[in-house]
């Protein structure tokens, strides 16, 4: 795959390897610890169905090459959309002037690992042709419009990205990757008697656009989304307070990603900024919970070969029967912290720096069969399906929005109830549940990770379970 | 910061865009419009009283729309180089060969387009060296640090510094532009209490450096933000009044205009369907928007289409008076543009007499909000369940911090249950609002 990705990414700008070399050791140097070149180059397509007619595609370009110096604890970062080797030198010496200012002191670096392939490295805008695309869209429209009468406005989007690395570490590592990535999302707006609601869904990975094709996926979303809507429609008011909340599987594992992932990140550890620092080998979960984050998934949305530091991914144990064992790392954080890399250094896109971020991260499946998990609950809520969520990683406060959600009453899944925002303690929550379904799911694959700034494409996966108690945002 | 010349950017900016719309003729487009933006900056940042972060940053960026009769394509670049130019004009006219015809695209009409360009002082680059910026982030975090003890970690101080031109042009043959610029300094810290960790951060933002707040002024807010959430309470479930502090008041103006926004609108999606013209506040609320601020922060003469922007009354005593459309969304929906193709500019609603004390005395016992956490509003129905912290007031004074509870209403009853806005706008940002009081919301809890 280098051959290709040099030949693609760097002979356009009549770049070869010693030229790496030229740019690295122009970067190392007095008080330098590590220094990395990470050159990117994308392609996305994306299509928008709306109102019954495909109006808008869009094109976008992005190409560029970040450098980074390291000294101690302290980052310098430029990046140019330029590759020739001026703007590369230009830009190293802009990084490198990070050794000059305050103190320094010593790291060392962790090493990069070998080859692998989760995914193919093919091109997916040219998988499907523009008209089979368009006439994709007219499909999953046409089979949202016939479930229902109520059925208003249905939006359907389709996009595919191509994404090209190759990263370049002073501590040898020359590493690239071709990551293939689609999307569609379905939107539909339904009324009935002068009440309108909406419902959605989605799906992707690291795949073809025959991924929405085959088996019909692409019409089972459209289907779900006016399903949904539906169901929004007749919703009762959600109720408000504490009471035991079962979370349906793979999706509602965001309460994972914002619970306790986030806090288990390397940088929020070694700053002591996290609710979690300093608890590695404590109990923060019940012994039913054993929680990973697995970049290792065969063309899943959050997965990779390689992080964007050049360090092949993995699975990492975060939680093991309840006892905290493993916090995310890149390379910066590992080494300050003295540990290895997990694989988990990630960044937007070149023109940003990377740091610790979750891959796929989710609860390995549990004993209980879903419907006794439901009956073992007299008054509460069954949530299925979830919108955002948000976590302040410092108090250990986050919350997540359910957009569909049910009662449970005397064990038995009832009424509908509205969206509502539910919130809860990281590191209490995961010790308060007392039922783990056998029934793991991972999501469809339609994540994005927000941290500081930068977004990432991740999973998250759970099976049913049990939480005792969790504040429900309702009304009534 | 090494200064750009802007205006040799502006005429090469200008060339490109020029350039590129002749080029989308050629390809076959009827029309075209053409964005291109440069923009150049320096992030500093420290941590624990070392530098901990530089990064300098440098982005271009193209954007083209072209349509062929009714037929739409759209493609961007991040890299100005002939190449990537040439496949994004010619990816966009492909793509508006498979688009279906949409009897409503197509540019603003031409004779919208705006024809006087005030100087709203935008751009004030600021000449500022590293060391100097790591010296400013540095005093910033030490007035935080050494506020109180209780202060024991830190997230850093940031510095950032910025300046761009952008110049939009479409076949009408209107091209211009304008360079502008930001800054910024922010400060998040920690504070630790027994078993309570609280981060909480402040920060200031202005076109020019002069209208920065002071560095001390900053960290000591961040420290007493901090402070102030320690050792936070739940509540018990229970209906209460709840006041948004200001500096948060305005994400319910901004969903008020998003409820009022023309996409919202054509495709029903909106709890203010068919408002207009009908009270949606009490009727002693008026909201504004002017985008000819001086040195606002989102000013501008002109919007993402070229059509003039002006300045106009959204709301007048309680009343809602005006729409926000596109060319597009107004087509759709049978009306004029009303110049907001990318958004409002500087929106203020008009303050009471009330400052932060009066309107605690007001509320009486009820429940201060200073942070809302999660997305939990549906635009369409106009339901609101977000995650808050903030403060239990009763008898006009506050008791206890409280956190990890929830506040939920609807949208359309919060504002007509608006009580008062007050006049303690003491916080950054283009949206000018005091803080508002609601007269009462669902609070879940214990």
């Amino acid at each position: 795959m280098l051959e290709i990705v040099e030949q693609q990414l760097l002979a356009p700008a009549g770049l070869e390897q010693h030229h790496l070399d030229l740019v690295l050791d122009h970067l190392m140097g007095h008080q330098i610890d590590f220094a990395d070149v990470y050159f990117q180059s994308s392609r996305l397509e994306a299509w928008t169905l709306e109102d019954g007619i495909v109006k808008e595609g869009a094109y976008s370009i992005e190409q560029g090459a970040g450098i980074r110096a390291i000294s101690g604890e302290k980052t310098g970062f430029a990046y140019t959309d330029e590759l020739q080797l001026p703007n590369l030198i230009q830009a190293a010496d802009t990084a490198r002037a990070i050794a000059r200012v305050g103190q320094n002191r010593s790291i060392a670096t962790a090493e990069g690992g070998t080859g692998r392939q989760l995914y193919a490295a093919a091109n997916p805008l040219d998988t499907l042709s523009r008209s089979d695309k368009i006439a994709l869209l007219h499909q999953v429209e046409q089979e949202a419009r016939r479930q229902d009468p109520c059925v208003q406005q249905v939006i359907v989007n389709l996009i595919a990205a191509y994404d090209m690395v190759l990263v370049a570490g002073s501590d040898g590592v020359l590493r690239s990757d071709i990551r293939p990535l689609v999307r569609m999302n379905v939107h539909v707006i339904v009324e009935q008697d002068g009440l309108r609601e909406q419902g959605t869904a989605g799906a992707g990975g690291r795949t073809e656009l025959d991924f929405f094709t085959r088996n019909a996926r692409g019409l089972d979303l459209a289907r779900d989304a006016v399903r949904q809507a539906l169901v929004n429609l007749r919703a009762v008011d959600a109720p408000a307070g504490s009471m035991p909340v079962v979370l349906g599987p793979g999706w509602p594992g965001v309460l994972l990603h914002e619970a306790i992932g986030h806090g288990l990140e390397g940088d929020f550890n070694r700053k002591g900024t996290s609710a979690f620092a300093g608890r590695m080998g404590e109990r923060v979960a019940s012994p039913l919970c054993t929680v990973v984050d697995d970049g290792t998934l065969e063309k899943r949305r959050g997965s990779l070969n390689m992080d964007d530091e050049g360090t092949t991914t993995q699975q990492t144990v975060l939680i093991e029967k309840g006892i905290l064992k493993g916090y995310m790392q890149d390379k910066h954080n590992a080494s300050l912290m003295g540990v290895d890399s997990t694989g988990n250094g990630r960044r937007e896109s070149y023109a940003h720096l990377p740091m610790p971020r979750m891959t796929n991260t989710y609860m390995l499946a549990g004993e209980h069969d879903p419907q006794e998990i439901i009956a073992s609950v007299d008054k509460g809520l069954y949530a299925v399906n979830f919108g955002g969520g948000q976590v302040d990683i410092t108090s250990g406060k986050f919350v997540f929005s359910a957009s569909e959600a049910y009662l449970i009453e005397n064990g038995k899944v009832t009424t509908p109830v509205k969206g509502a925002t539910l919130i809860g303690n990281g590191p209490e929550v995961l010790n308060l549940v007392s039922m783990v379904g056998n029934d793991l799911e991972l999501d469809a694959g339609i994540g994005v990770c927000g941290k500081e700034g930068q977004s990432v494409p991740v999973g998250v996966g759970q099976p049913t379970l049990k939480v005792d108690e969790l504040t429900i945002g309702g009304t009534v | 910061m090494r200064a750009f010349d802007h205006k040799a950017k502006y005429t090469q900016l200008r060339q490109l865009v020029e350039d590129v719309l002749k080029e989308a003729g050629r390809q076959g487009a009827s029309s075209a419009e053409v964005a291109a933006h440069s923009n150049m900056g320096l992030s500093a940042t420290v941590r624990l009283g070392e530098p901990e972060t530089i990064e300098h940053t440098r982005d271009n960026s193209l954007s083209i729309s072209v349509y062929m009769g009714r037929h739409k394509g759209a493609a961007s670049t991040a890299e100005l180089s002939a190449a990537a130019i040439n496949e994004a004009v010619s990816a966009a006219c492909s793509i508006a060969k498979y688009t279906a015809e949409d009897p409503f695209s197509g540019l603003a009409d031409a004779d919208l387009m705006a024809t006087e360009f005030p100087d709203l002082e935008l751009y004030h680059p600021w000449d500022i060296d590293i060391e100097e910026a790591l010296t400013m982030a540095l005093e910033c975090e030490a007035a935080a640090r050494d506020y109180d003890p209780r202060i024991t970690n830190s997230e850093g101080a940031t510095l950032n510094t910025g300046q761009a031109v952008g110049v939009y042009g479409n076949t009408h043959g209107f091209v211009h532009g304008y360079p502008s610029s930001r800054h910024s300094l922010s400060c998040s810290v920690i504070a630790q209490q027994d078993e309570s960790m609280q981060r909480d951060y402040w920060y200031t933002t202005a076109r020019s450096a002069t209208a920065l707040d002071a560095a001390a002024g900053i960290g000591e807010r961040a420290a007493q933000r901090a402070i102030a959430r320690l050792n936070g309470r739940k509540l018990k479930t229970r209906h209460a009044p709840v006041l948004f502090r200001a500096e948060i008041a305005g994400g319910l103006l901004n969903s008020l205009i998003h409820a009022i926004s023309g996409s919202a609108l054509y495709r029903r999606a909106t709890f203010l369907l068919d408002a207009l013209d009908t009270p949606i506040f009490p009727e002693w609320v008026n909201i504004e928007e002017n985008p000819f601020v001086m040195q606002g922060l989102s000013s501008a003469a002109f919007d993402a289409e070229g059509v003039t922007t002006s300045r106009r009354k959204l709301v007048v005593d309680g009343i809602l008076k005006g729409y926000v459309l596109s060319s597009y969304s107004a087509r759709k929906l049978d009306l004029q543009t009303t110049g907001n193709a990318g958004g409002v500019r500087n929106l203020s609603i008009q303050m009471g007499d009330q400052d932060y004390d009066a309107l605690l005395k007001t509320m009486h016992t009820g429940l201060v909000v200073t942070e809302l956490m999660g997305q939990g509003v549906n635009p369409i129905t106009g339901d609101y369940s977000r995650g808050a912290s903030g403060f239990w007031v009763e008898n006009g004074e506050i008791q206890y911090p409280v956190e990890e509870i929830t506040i939920a209403g609807n949208l359309k009853t919060m504002f007509q249950q608006l009580v008062a806005v007050g006049n303690d706008d003491d916080y950054p940002g283009s949206t000018r609002t005091g803080s508002w009081l609601i007269e009462s919301m669902m609070i879940a809890g214990e």
